[in-house]
């Protein structure tokens, strides 16, 4: 439970379909993808109802009527790239917090209540957000939101409950991250592809930061951050939207506007030639992570960039019949896996990103060589259409699929919302994704993946058995 | 006193709700003998298809990892179309097609639009990757490197050389001992004749469930359902697993690996689907493990002590008796308390039981919760695929709610004390010598 995010290949939180990218894991075989927008009469995601309480928090309202349930998600604009140098990983050690306790509801009752109310719950951290949900028969709506309006203000923050839930954060950080030879790859990889914007820090905080976090600096957090003018309500479900707005007000219009000071920009500086790094770690594989630097659509000059970008992540990697599977795992049988992602929902300056583990018989360099022949290739030659044909009718019918879930909609609501877009962006997407052309696709390839605007990183396996000898360097995976 | 303090003294739910929750289940079989569940979801214009075949690893007799692999290698190549091909034809038409096999079931399925244009294609598609499978040498030599390759990715992660040790120890010679993949030397000598010849032995009509949830209706289903299945040979319904025996005495399984924290595995075979002790067990469970931050090991391990992530504990029902686990993770030094922790919260439980008020509690939340169980057309699926290839009754889900009810602290103290022994358990720990 409380669970956080995973910064392996990706940045999204752990439970959660991640937007734009497919996530491949060894021996599975499907994949997300995910559109937004919808393509056909009749698929239609019903309209989202927008309302605006007095203290400055919105409340978007989307009717599912499919099953008597409702999903409510607080989301809070706070998240990793919201800290600073050494108190990294405080805004999810602050949403493991949020459990124990306020004034009027002592440590894990607020668990305790959802739970005998036939509700789940969680709560996750990402670099951008963070978010609370309970998931419940509808007609459980008012006892999440008493719940939920009332740790936004009135958490107690016990010194006896840090000092044990931190410990609890640093097993997670083990579990998910050191013992983790990739997520350790990719947690050295961001340090090091970015120089000013804050993705260079993990979600869960670098170890001797959460060893050196205090109360105090928790409650500095929450009082700057835990406030309705800093957050989203969203419901989706079978549910009527003014009655839901009726219980908004009663429940979260009492509490106090808090003085919200907006984040810093932090820029990314301009990044002047190729980064490159070994990660060494006890691993049976080899992995190759390669990241360029990418606007997004909150940060975009030209609007339909992103777009075209979440077309060219499409192109390489949407599906079985994409590029990289038809090439590099299949055709030339160079990777073992491989991947491409890029998120446009990032708030800010992201990074298209690629990865993977040769076959056995090819080397690192091959695979590095490989990638960069698939960008070549993007950049010298116009996609065909067939290809974009295949990507628009994947996003069109995952965006009828994705209404299968209650909770998704309501993140994908919840995200658009807390990066600083809205969600109307969502019933834009489709349109923007057919609007884009081959040409489009082949600009932004020349524009953004350039060799000077890219990170590599090499994870190096180290012997596993202590008694065996190390392997050689990075590009010795050739048995 | 706030709402929220008073809501839980009221029964969770109404039968009036939990009776708008439930699907309508059709069922019949085909011509050829497949069972088939039908559940007719008209709202989304989408439907999902499964056939799911008993097919999986406990089928595998000394090739391990056939099983897995022939499922597989289903849609890399079939009727002459190549991998590339097969895959361009659902995707071009934004439909997917996904397959798994586990140590009992094996299944493929279909998600499609029901726009003809798009469902009639992809449905022939599928159907020639279904029945047509060609098992393509270069194909097959390929995935057999890459399931190689992904066997050395599981010795990197402590948490599956764990998970794979516990199945070793708790079976021993019984079929779901091995792992689904198989072993580098099992996978390394397998060829495609071991995989037609599985294949043409368990994808049979007879030994298959077709599940389909979507915006049709039951004609449309069924000849759907009898369109894909008809093209299968009748065949045999695969033969019965052998029972489980009861493991005789506690085991300790170390095995070292350079992780700071330690994975730790503790239990035994524990009951199978349709047990007559299904139901006291799994809610008692609920109480002990199953329940989150407030299941008793939690409260223990994670909120009293800080030791722990996540722990845990929870049955596997299967075709026999599949595992009843607990589990944890923690760091080296601190490992020996941890499982201290977890064994004597497991003891308490078995002496005492639980008390009336977790398991009010306990109640409030399956029932009150169960419409969340079935509030997509996937999580449907996942129960007509249960409900189908386990033989289950067809008001199984109708009935879930009053027999959880039903449960008294008696039948699950007795339940717990006839069924679970800590005395006779495998640990199985993953980690640094501390």
């Amino acid at each position: 439970m409380v669970l956080s995010v995973l910064r392996y290949r990706s940045k999204r939180p752990m439970s959660v379909v991640c937007l734009i990218v497919k996530k491949k894991e060894y021996g599975m075989r499907g994949w997300l993808a995910a559109g937004l927008a919808v393509c056909m009469a009749g698929a239609q995601a019903t309209p989202v109802h927008e309302y605006n309480l007095k203290n400055g928090m919105k409340v978007l309202v989307r009717e599912d009527h499919r099953a008597p349930v409702m999903v409510a998600q607080v989301w809070y604009k706070v998240g990793s790239s919201y800290e600073v140098d050494g108190i990294t990983g405080i805004s999810h050690v602050l949403e493991h917090m949020m459990f124990k306790g306020t004034d009027e509801y002592a440590s894990g009752e607020f668990s305790r209540i959802i739970s005998e109310n036939g509700g789940r719950e969680n709560a996750f951290t990402a670099q951008d957000y963070t978010a609370y949900f309970q998931t419940m028969e509808k007609s459980r709506l008012p006892v999440s939101f008493e719940l939920e309006a009332d740790r936004m203000r009135n958490l107690t923050l016990p010194e006896e409950e840090f000092l044990k839930e931190v410990q609890v954060v640093m097993e997670e950080r083990r579990m998910r991250t050191e013992d983790n030879p990739q997520s350790l790859a990719y947690e050295q990889f961001a340090a090091t592809a970015w120089a000013s914007s804050p993705y260079r820090t993990p979600i869960i905080g670098w170890m001797d930061d959460l060893e050196n976090l205090s109360v105090a600096d928790l409650r500095a957090w929450y009082l700057k951050w835990y406030a309705p003018d800093n957050a989203t309500l969203v419901v989706v479900g079978d549910v009527d939207p003014e009655e839901v707005f009726q219980q908004a007000k009663k429940y979260f219009g009492p509490l106090q506007a808090g003085e919200i000071v907006a984040p810093k920009p932090r820029l990314e500086i301009e990044q002047r030639g190729i980064k490159r790094i070994e990660v060494k770690a006890p691993a049976e594989l080899p992995y190759l992570l390669m990241g360029y630097k990418v606007p997004v659509v909150h940060t975009a000059e030209v609007e339909w960039e992103p777009y075209a970008l979440v077309v060219l992540a499409g192109i390489l990697d949407g599906g079985t019949a994409a590029r990289l599977e038809s090439e590099l795992v299949r055709g030339g049988e160079i990777a073992a896996s491989a991947g491409a992602s890029y998120d446009a929902y990032d708030r800010l300056e992201s990074l298209f990103l690629m990865s993977g583990t040769p076959t056995t018989g090819h080397s690192m360099k091959d695979l590095e060589d490989a990638f960069m022949a698939q960008v070549g290739k993007l950049q010298d030659e116009r996609v065909t259409a067939g290809e974009m044909d295949r990507v628009v009718a994947q996003i069109s019918a995952d965006k009828v699929y994705e209404q299968d879930s209650i909770f998704y909609q309501a993140m994908q609501i919840g995200i658009l919302e807390t990066v600083g877009l809205s969600w109307k962006e969502a019933d834009r997407y489709l349109e923007r994704i057919k609007a884009v052309t081959p040409e489009q696709v082949q600009a932004v390839a020349r524009k953004y993946l350039q060799r000077d605007h890219l990170t590599v990183a090499e994870l190096v396996p180290q012997p596993i058995d202590p008694k065996q000898p190390p392997r050689s360097g990075g590009s010795a995976h050739v048995h | 006193m706030k709402l929220a303090r008073k809501m839980f003294m009221l029964l969770a739910l109404s039968w009036v709700t939990l009776a708008q929750a439930l699907p309508e289940i059709q069922s019949w079989k085909t011509g050829h003998g497949a069972k088939v569940l039908f559940v007719a979801a008209p709202e989304l214009p989408m439907v999902d298809i499964r056939l799911v075949f008993d097919a999986g690893a406990a089928r595998d007799g000394a090739l391990q990892g056939v099983a897995r692999f022939t499922n597989g290698m289903l849609d890399q190549g079939a009727d002459g179309l190549n991998a590339g091909q097969i895959a361009q034809g659902f995707e071009n038409r934004g439909a997917t097609i996904s397959n798994g096999s586990e140590r009992d079931m094996a299944w493929l399925s279909l998600r499609s639009l029901t726009d003809d244009k798009l469902l009639e294609p992809s449905l022939e598609l599928f159907g020639k990757v279904l029945s047509k499978p060609d098992f393509p040498a270069d194909d097959f030599a390929r995935e057999q490197k890459r399931t190689l390759v992904s066997l050395q990715y599981q010795k990197q992660k402590p948490a599956s050389i764990a998970s794979r040790r516990f199945y070793q120890d708790l079976y021993g010679e019984h079929p779901y001992a091995s792992d689904p993949t198989g072993t580098e030397a099992t996978v390394a000598a397998l060829t495609t004749g071991d995989l037609k010849d599985f294949y043409r032995q368990y994808y049979v009509a007879r030994n298959a469930v077709v599940v389909i949830v979507g915006a049709l209706s039951e004609k449309q289903a069924a000849a759907i359902a009898s369109r894909l299945v008809d093209r299968l040979p009748d065949g045999q319904h695969a033969v019965e697993v052998p029972p489980v025996e009861e493991l005789k005495e506690a085991r300790e399984d170390f095995s070292e690996h350079p992780s700071s924290q330690s994975h730790v595995l503790i239990g035994a075979p524990g009951m199978h689907r349709g047990d007559v002790d299904y139901f006291p067990l799994y809610v008692g469970n609920h109480i002990l493990g199953g329940s989150g931050l407030v299941s008793r090991i939690s409260q223990e391990v994670r909120e009293k002590r800080g030791l722990s992530y996540s722990a845990y504990s929870y049955f596997t029902p299967m075709r026999r008796n599949g595992p009843f686990t607990l589990g944890l993770q923690t760091r080296n030094d601190q490992r020996d308390e941890a499982i201290m922790v977890l064994r004597d919260t497991l003891r308490e439980f078995l002496a005492e039981g639980p008390s009336d008020k977790e398991l009010v509690a306990a109640k409030n939340n399956i029932i009150g919760g169960f419409p969340l169980r079935l509030s997509s057309n996937s999580k449907i699926s996942e129960y007509l695929a249960m409900i189908g290839f386990y033989d289950l009754p067809l008001d199984y889900l109708d009935r879930f709610a009053e027999r959880v009810q039903a449960v008294t602290v008696k039948q699950i103290r007795n339940a717990w004390q006839r069924r679970v022994h800590p005395d006779r358990m495998v640990t199985v720990i993953v980690g640094g010598s501390g």
